[in-house]
Parts: structure tokens; sequence; C-alpha cells
């Protein structure tokens, strides 16, 4: 497959595994950002390529885990009307809201969805005219041009039963809070590939400066992240802190400016709780008022106000320290045992990216103990 | 066939009168007779049905028996490379065909939807009268059941199947020995996309189609042939990584399997890539493991190779000394993980 | 996060949505390339929830490529000068 299978390449990898091992001189702790990167360092066991002083901790880009327990119960209410299709990506529907998911609805006789993409849900407003289409428009910036894209073509179609519930947050303010966290240990960073596909790296060269940390801009396969680490590793043993683009062919300085302008235009930066992590300042997006009637938490608030749902999360559920890096999700007392993808506490525990079911599936585990 | 020439799926009776199934065609009633004998009778053809009996009786061959049965439900009723029908059958067939058994006979009972176009029912039977055909096999008994519109989903089939265990054979998961090669029969993951591939928002064209297809041919030879075939699994829901799974467990050995011996024909690769689904967990239908000890792979896979439905069978790992039951994957990169059984079903993700 | 994947453009519309099919080794797809004005058929786009959001430059992606094989003929040279004198030519 083009432009996969040749980062995929055994001898290239172990190039570049040798040549990290052979800059690393002391320890390091460095932070894949995105869910996706956590994905495949785990499913082609890189971590196994790389030397012991490297410490690789996983980060919370994904935004399936962080969708706050509220966004979950009000989709959870919506996809519960008969009057509605819930459209949602495949990675949502089992995560835990306060007491059911989107899986739980479904099973309960709600039209539940699973979609590729908004213009799938689209296409579904058009088809049933009598019915109202909701969408549950989950993503970082990557995605969010998606769905502003849908809005607009709504619009121009004159749809007046399609509306977005919107959980779209974006990277850098979550990046910020986690830099200023007492506790941060990270020391580097690999940054998202296709969200600065989007956005362009700009916005992190103040981070870098601020916080004296190098930012690696760094794609998906595994050579990518190989390369990434590399020019990472290399950045800190020479005691820099820049910017940096691993993912040349796909990412440029100023991203995708018909994307950007597309965002700007139907969306605005908005607070955002994160779940496990607690509010961060405009580090969500909403719709401009110009678009307030595609806007499902508006369309239905009174319906929704009569939602039940705690919006609390689970006690045990240590998701937050382990969407930091702070934790790993085998230092978890509850990993394994009372939390497992049948029965997740969380939702790093059962979305596809989640650190905690990454480590579950392809590390597993007998008898609780971990591999 | 109707005189203007042109093919008619429907019966040669007229049906104007009748197109879709009421609740009395499950009734026991005259409306239901009428089905039996316009729809299922002329397609399945065969002297038992025709009886029209409570059940079908038959002599068998002195040795042991094999019965198996199987309920589908698929969505969307067909697909590129096959539909429910066929499905129905070719399964049935193989699970007999994985005991080490010359399938026989079959059953079909029918769990129709009230609303359902007698068209459809039509074109599902003439689908699985094809498939026995192909199978050599004969549908004796049936049942049909009609249920309120919105309790169905169209239709549900049962098939359950006899079959007679070959000669000298014992094909069962605690045959299996460390040590013994494992043998896959053919690329992976065409069954699943393709029925996904018309599935309603997942829409894609691509040379896929499903890969259901009998493979009871290919087990009798390599029995026939005197390979030594410790256990057969043929890879359905849930996909080669979940057979193995279950082999290793009911065996209790461990297994250890090289990623870039599985072949996956790139139209599937390129879906699985953008859907972020992984072809080890995709479902399948005419494709199977074969667990032979190790000296005999070469003429295993010699034999399988002559097969059209084992053409690229290839030999992917092997079974190992260590007892915890768990399957190692070596990645493309040289790498190891477990592959795991997955909780529930793969669902396609965007993240 | 961000499953995205690159495919070939096979064939561009000229709707509002600019919607083209994009080959993926053979999975073929429809995908909006409005966000990518500057594709045409043949072009390679990364694709994400059925929206083109990058071309990919070509270039730079066998840039990677080449330096990892400069690297590995690199270490095949340190390996082999390194290996004991004994009368044998490299």
């Amino acid at each position: 497959m083009k432009y996969v299978d040749e980062y995929r390449d055994r001898s290239a990898a172990e190039v570049a595994a040798n040549e990290i091992r052979r800059l690393v001189t002391r320890p390091w702790i460095i932070m894949e950002v995105c869910g996706g990167q956590t994905h495949a360092i785990v499913r082609f066991g890189l971590d196994e390529l790389l030397p012991e002083k490297l410490t690789l901790v996983h980060g919370p880009g994904c935004p399936v885990c962080v969708t706050p327990v509220g966004l979950i119960d009000q989709a959870v209410a919506l996809a519960s009307w008969p009057q509605v299709i819930f459209c949602t990506f495949g990675d949502m529907l089992r995560v835990p809201g306060s007491r059911r998911s989107l899986f739980d609805a479904k099973a309960a006789g709600g039209d539940v969805r699973v979609v590729y993409s908004p213009l799938d849900a689209l296409a579904l407003a058009e088809s049933h005219p009598d019915r109202e289409i909701v969408c549950f428009a989950v993503g970082f910036e990557t995605t969010a041009p998606a769905y502003a894209m849908a809005v607009k073509e709504a619009a121009r179609r004159r749809l007046s039963n399609f509306s977005l519930l919107v959980a779209h947050v974006l990277v850098p303010p979550a990046m910020e809070a986690i830099l200023s966290a007492p506790g941060n240990r990270v020391q580097g960073f690999l940054a998202a590939g296709h969200v600065c596909t989007v956005m362009g790296y700009a916005e992190y060269e103040p981070l870098a400066v601020r916080y004296r940390v190098p930012i690696v801009v760094t794609g998906f396969e595994p050579l990518d992240i190989l390369e990434g680490i590399l020019m990472l590793v290399r950045q800190l043993e020479e005691g820099r802190a820049e910017v940096e683009n691993q993912y040349v062919r796909s990412v440029r300085r100023q991203g995708n400016e018909a994307a950007t302008a597309l965002m700007a235009e139907v969306f605005e930066p908005s607070p955002r709780a994160w779940r496990g992590i607690g509010e961060i300042p405009a580090s969500g997006l909403r719709l401009k008022p110009a678009y307030a009637a595609y806007d499902a938490a508006l369309k239905f608030r009174r319906e929704l106000a009569q939602t039940a749902g705690s919006a609390e999360e689970d006690p045990e559920c240590r998701s937050g320290l382990v969407l930091q890096g702070l934790l790993k999700p085998t230092e978890c007392p509850a990993f394994g045992v009372k939390c497992t993808p049948e029965r997740p506490l969380g939702a790093p525990m059962v979305s596809s990216e989640g650190a905690c079911a990454a480590y579950y599936r392809y590390r597993s585990h007998v008898n609780g103990e971990v591999r | 066939m109707s005189d203007q020439g042109s093919f008619e799926l429907s019966c040669p009776l007229p049906t104007a009168e009748r197109q879709t199934i009421a609740l009395a065609h499950g009734g026991g009633g005259r409306l239901m007779q009428e089905l039996i004998r316009r729809t299922f009778l002329p397609a399945f053809d065969n002297a038992w049905l025709a009886q029209l009996h409570d059940g079908a009786v038959f002599p068998v061959d002195a040795g042991k028996l094999t019965l198996t049965t199987d309920s589908y439900v698929v969505q969307p009723l067909f697909f590129p490379g096959g539909d429910i029908g066929s499905l129905a059958v070719y399964g049935t067939v193989n699970d007999l065909a994985m005991c080490g058994a010359r399938p026989l006979y079959l059953s079909a009972g029918f769990i129709l939807e009230e609303g359902l176009p007698i068209e459809t029912l039509t074109r599902v039977v003439a689908s699985m009268a094809e498939a026995a055909r192909a199978a050599g096999v004969a549908i004796v008994t049936g049942d049909t059941k009609v249920v309120d519109r919105g309790k169905g989903d169209g239709m549900f089939i049962n098939t359950a199947g006899v079959g007679l265990v070959l000669q000298g054979a014992t094909v069962a998961p605690q045959r299996v020995r460390p040590g013994d090669a494992i043998l896959l029969s053919g690329d992976l993951g065409r069954h699943g996309l393709a029925v996904l591939s018309v599935r309603e928002g997942l829409a894609f064209t691509g040379d896929i189609r499903s890969d259901s297809a009998p493979v009871h041919g290919v087990i009798e030879d390599l029995l026939a042939n005197g390979i030594e075939v410790h256990c057969l699994r043929d890879l359905t829901r849930g996909g080669l990584a979940s057979a193995l799974n279950e082999i290793a467990a009911a065996a209790r050995v461990g297994m250890t399997v090289e990623e870039r011996a599985i072949p996956v024909c790139d139209p599937v690769r390129g879906a699985c890539e953008l859907l972020g689904l992984d072809p080890l967990y995709v479902a399948n239908e005419g494709r199977f493991v074969a667990f032979v000890p190790e000296s005999e792979t070469c003429s295993a896979l010699t034999l399988m190779r002559r097969h059209d439905v084992s053409r690229q069978a290839a030999v992917i790992g092997r079974v190992t000394d260590a007892d915890e039951s768990a399957v190692v994957l070596t990645t493309v990169l040289g790498t190891r993980r477990f592959l795991d059984l997955l909780s529930g079903e793969q669902l396609p993700r965007i993240c | 996060m961000c499953l995205a994947v690159p495919g070939q453009v096979v064939s561009i519309g000229d709707d509002a949505l600019r919607t083209g099919t994009v080959s993926f080794s053979g999975m073929v797809k429809d995908v909006s390339l409005v966000l990518v004005p500057e594709a045409r058929v043949g072009d390679y786009v990364i694709v994400h929830v059925g929206f083109a959001i990058s071309k990919v430059d070509e270039d730079a992606a066998l840039r990677s490529v080449e330096l990892f094989q400069a690297m590995a003929a690199r270490d095949r040279r340190e390996a082999s000068s390194a290996e004991p004198e004994d009368g044998v030519t490299p």
C-alpha cells in the first residue's frame, strides 16, 4: 500500500532504532500526544526497539477518552428519543456515561447508527425528512473541518433536521495544561501529525519556547514514530527546544488553509471539561451563533434539561492520571481486575486507542498479571 | 417463467394477489402449504422434501455421524459474493467438514418477518438450492415461522447438518501438539468487508466479494491422502485471531504466528486501513486453519493449493510448548505482541 | 486519534463538496476533496472521515525513505570495516 508500506519496512525500522540507541546517553521522558500514535506503538511493538533509558508516556490525545461524561449522558438521552437517528463514530459506542453508553441505548431500542463520515449522517437527514438526525461531533482539530463542512452543506441544502452535539477538543491547550501541571515530568513531545496537517504547527512554537521543550510533529506509521523519536532525542541530547516537522509528506507549517478558514467560519473556541482532567479554558469548540440552528444542545435544550445523569465519574477510575501521563495503565489497581473492556470504569479502557485498552489488548494478562 | 420471455424470479403461478409474507404464511394452514409448494419444494427438489413428512428418514453407512447447527442473521441479506441463503448452506457444510465429516443432509428453518417481499424469499431460496447443489448436499426438511412486522429484520435462517465422519479421521483441538504447523487456507477479510461495503454509512466499491464457499472438498482430499490432520477450524466471526485463541484455550497450548506470512489482498488491506479495522479479526466464510504435524506441512500445502478455495494456502505459524494458551504474533517489524480475543465486535473507528 | 490514510485520486466531481473517488489499494470510496482544491486525478491524498485533508508531498515522502537507506548503507560500511583482519577481503 503506497505511502504506508514504506514506513513499515523492517530494516529501516532497525536502522532508526539503532540510531536512537546510539544517541541516547541519559534517561528521557517523552510523550506521544495522539492516541493513534499510542495504538501504532503498541500494535507494532515499537517500545521493544527503544533503549530502556527512553520512557514513552501516553498523552490525552484520545478525543474519545476525554469527552466529558455529561456530554455522553446527553448523547444517550438524545439517542433514546424515537424521533432521533443518532449518528456516531464507532469509537464512541461503548464509552460509558454516568450510567449507560450509546451501545446500551441502542440495545434498549434507540436508533444509533455508526457512520464513517459526517456526510453519511447528512445523507440520512435528506432521506429521512421525518426524523431528527443528530451527530456526535467528537474529535480533535483533524475532524472539526469535516463537521464544519457538513453544517455548511446542511445550511445550503436547507435541511432543518440535522444538528451536531459538539464535543470537539483542541490539542495545544491540553499540552499546555500538561506542561504547566506541577508534577510534570514530560521533557519532549511527539505532536499529532494529522491535527497539524489541518492546523499547521506555528501555535506550538510559543509552547516550546515558554516551557523549553522540544516538539516534533510526527506521523503514525512505525517509521514516522521512530524518526520522530530520533529527531526529539537529538534535540534533547543537544539541549535544543524547537518545533520540528517529521511528517513532511502531509504537514506544512501553515497547515491546510481551506480547512482552518472553514473551521473559523463555523466554530469558535469554548471552555471544555476534559474527562478525568477537568476544565481547560478555550480548549473546545462550539458552533458560532450564526449556526445555532445546527447545535443539538440548543435545539433540544428543553428536553435535555430533564435528562437523568449525574455526570459523575466512577471514583475508582484513574483515567485522568493516565491521560496526563502520570500513571501507566498497568499501575492502576483496577486495571484488568475491576476494569476490563467488557466492564470499563472509564473511557481509556474501552476506546480503541485508549492507553488502557491498548495495554490490555496487546499485552494481555493472565490471572491479573501483566506480561 | 412468464410468457413475455423476461426472467421472473417469482414462481410460475400468478402471485399478483400476494407479494409479501403475511402472518398466515407461518400458520400451518393453506397459505403456508402454498408457500411450501410454490417456493421451497421446486427449489430444493428432492424425494425427502416431496414427501412433506414431519422429518426425513435416510440410511447411513456404518461409522460415526456428525451433527451441527448454525443460525444466520446477516444484514443486509444480499452482499457481493453471496446472501443469507448461500451463507446458511456453506456455513453448516463447512462446520461438518471441520469435524472431518462428509456433509450429507441439511435442515432449513426460516423465521420470516411479516411484510418480507416473497420475491426476496424466492431469491434466497434459489441461492440456497444452488449452494446445496454445489456442495453436494440435500435440504431434506424444514420449517417456516412468521413473526410480526418489526420483530424480525426481514429473515433469519437456521440450518442444521448431518455428515458422515470420514474413515479414520479424528479431528479435535485436543489432538493439537507442540510443534504442529498452523496452515491458513487463504487470504483474510473478504466476507466481513463485503458485507460492510453494502451497509448504510460505509459503502464502498472494489473487488471485494465474500469468500463464502464450501471447503469440504479440500478437507476430504487431505484426509483421503492420509494427512494427519489434528485440528480444523473455519474462520467466521472474530476472524483468524479468535479461531486461534479458541483452539489454544481448548488444547491448552501456545502458538506463534508470523504477521508477514498471513495473506490479505490489497482492497481488503485498503478498506481495513481506512476504516481502522484489523484484518485478523474480520469475519471470513470460506477460510479455515488446519493443524498438522510439521513433517506433513509441504504435502498438506500441495494438496490444499490444488483446490480453488485454498489456492493461497500458507503456513503462518506453529504450536509451541508454552501452556499459557497465548497466541503470540511476530509483527512485520520483527517485534512480538499478544494476539488477544476482542471483547466485543470490532467497529470502524476514526481515531 | 485521527486515523487518516493515503489513497490515490481516481476522479473528481464538481459539486459543492468536490466529491471524488479515491482508491485505497483497490478499495474505492467517495471522498470530499473540497479541502484540497489543488489535488488532481492521480495525486495521493490523506483521507480522514470522508474528507481529504492534505495532498501527499511525494518528494518529501521519498526523502524519509532515502534518509534511512543512506543510514543503512553507512551502518553496513561501518560493520564491514570493523571486521577482524583475517586476510579476507570485505
